[in-house]
């Protein structure tokens, strides 16, 4: 039930003065509650969704600083492993 | 899918694995808390393939399968009201009640709708004025800003038609139990990352002090898991124990606290009953009095029931880790997804679900013959 997917910012919007938005998550488009992210989100963000609510925005230098690392660390066991 | 389909990689997994097997110098014991962290594990063969390094131990991170018999019974009872118009997150029409379930119960006449978003079941009572929409309220703390904002738009909007059957869970509490029970076994933990990312992590550091356990954040897809397992690891063989956040890009060490902030605004702490598992003090969130119209229990006057748990099942001993679905008398022979003892075997993050539906029983029986 805690399922979160990362999906993407494509518009934002108030409804009787809820903030809401367009979150596009692959391709797959939904009305997304952005009350609680608000003020930290614009469009083209990525946010976590869960049962219809942004519960956070995805850090995205974070994101691609340590999966780099381990990419780069997953590439250099890799050469070890393969060492005789 | 962008932060999604990166953490599926089989070469980055690979390295992790390596990285685990190589550190662990004995075999530790974790327990991942999330069920869907269970269903990733599972459906990987994470456990398998680390089993010389770590066990991991399923933890009681299931909301569906710790919603009270009791609340399941009244959530059949509302249901099956002619004036109700009940509404549920799917996970929970097969969860097995005294007698029946919210399925069979709309099967018999009874108006069950599943809706995709707590503001799903505010719109049809705003569509339906002549209907009592109900809407039941289960989860952990990711799910509680959602249910905690219909209700709070329940009342700003005047929707005198809409209330909540709430059975709500918070999972440190939860944790702690786990670690005072006398035969408690688990070393470390991977902590529930969307749950953290509602509410961040600093409840976590008094439980990491006190009971030396490493606590790691942890996310959902098989790196992020391998990651934190590693993590973990790598605390134990240290002596350290610590919360550490596998899970930075959605997770923040304060959490998202607008969000904490209007949970706080609806809800309150309340001791909780846990299906299978009992009482666990001051671990359930409650409408606090301001709320109280919006309250399904008093606005149908349904006081409190008297339930029996079905003395075959064993979920109460797998939801606390100290039973393996496999090790269960009732799994796969009396109790199968298609008729349930218990709520595991059904949830999307039930442990037994899991081990079902990724045929670890079917392995286990080709094994013994």
């Amino acid at each position: 039930m805690c399922l979160g997917i990362p999906g993407r910012i494509v518009d934002i919007r108030g409804d009787r003065g809820l903030p809401m938005g367009t979150v596009d998550f692959g391709g797959v488009r939904r009305d997304v509650c952005l009350a609680y992210v608000a003020d930290e989100v614009s469009v083209g963000d990525y946010v976590v969704v869960h049962v219809g609510f942004a519960i956070s925005r995805v850090d995205e230098e974070e994101a691609n600083r340590t999966y780099e690392m381990l990419r780069e660390m997953s590439l250099l066991e890799g050469e070890l492993g393969a060492a005789p | 899918m962008k932060y999604l389909n990166e953490y599926r990689d089989p070469a980055v997994a690979r390295g992790l694995v390596r990285q685990i097997l190589d550190t662990a110098t004995r075999r530790w014991v974790l327990m991942e808390v999330c069920g869907g962290q269970t269903h990733t594990i599972v459906k990987q063969g994470l456990d398998e393939i680390l089993a010389p390094a770590v066990e991991m131990i399923h933890g009681p991170g299931c909301p569906v399968c710790v919603t009270s018999l009791e609340q399941i019974d009244k959530a059949l009872n509302l249901a099956a009201r002619p004036e109700v118009l009940f509404t549920s997150f799917g996970d929970m029409l097969r969860v097995p009640g005294s007698e029946c379930d919210l399925q069979q119960v709309r099967a018999r006449g009874g108006d069950v709708r599943v809706v995709y978003s707590p503001l799903d079941a505010l719109e049809l009572a705003i569509r339906h004025p002549e209907r009592q929409v109900v809407f039941f309220a289960v989860g952990f703390e990711t799910t509680a800003p959602a249910n905690a904002m219909a209700v709070w738009r329940a009342r700003e909007l005047g929707v005198p038609n809409f209330s909540v059957l709430v059975s709500h869970v918070t999972v440190p509490p939860a944790m702690i139990a786990i670690l005072d029970a006398p035969d408690n076994r688990v070393q470390g933990f991977l902590a529930a990352g969307h749950v953290c990312s509602v509410m961040g992590w600093t409840e976590y550091e008094p439980i990491a002090a006190r009971y030396k356990v490493p606590i790691v954040v942890t996310g959902f897809e098989p790196v992020d898991i391998l990651e934190g397992i590693a993590l973990a690891v790598r605390q134990l063989e240290e002596g350290r124990h610590e919360v550490e956040n596998q899970y930075v890009r959605a997770v923040r060490r304060a959490g998202t606290p607008p969000a904490k902030d209007l949970v706080f605004q609806v809800f309150e702490l309340a001791d909780r009953k846990w299906r299978g598992v009992g009482t666990i003090p001051r671990s359930g969130l409650v409408l606090r009095p301001e709320f109280a119209d919006f309250d399904a229990e008093l606005r149908f006057g349904l006081g409190s029931m008297e339930v029996e748990e079905p003395a075959e099942c064993h979920a109460g001993e797998v939801l606390r880790g100290t039973l393996k679905p496999l090790e269960c008398p009732a799994f796969g022979t009396i109790c199968t997804p298609e008729r349930p003892l218990g709520a595991p075997m059904v949830s999307s993050e039930g442990a037994c679900a899991a081990y079902y539906n990724y045929g670890r029983h079917r392995a286990a029986t080709a094994a013994e013959s």
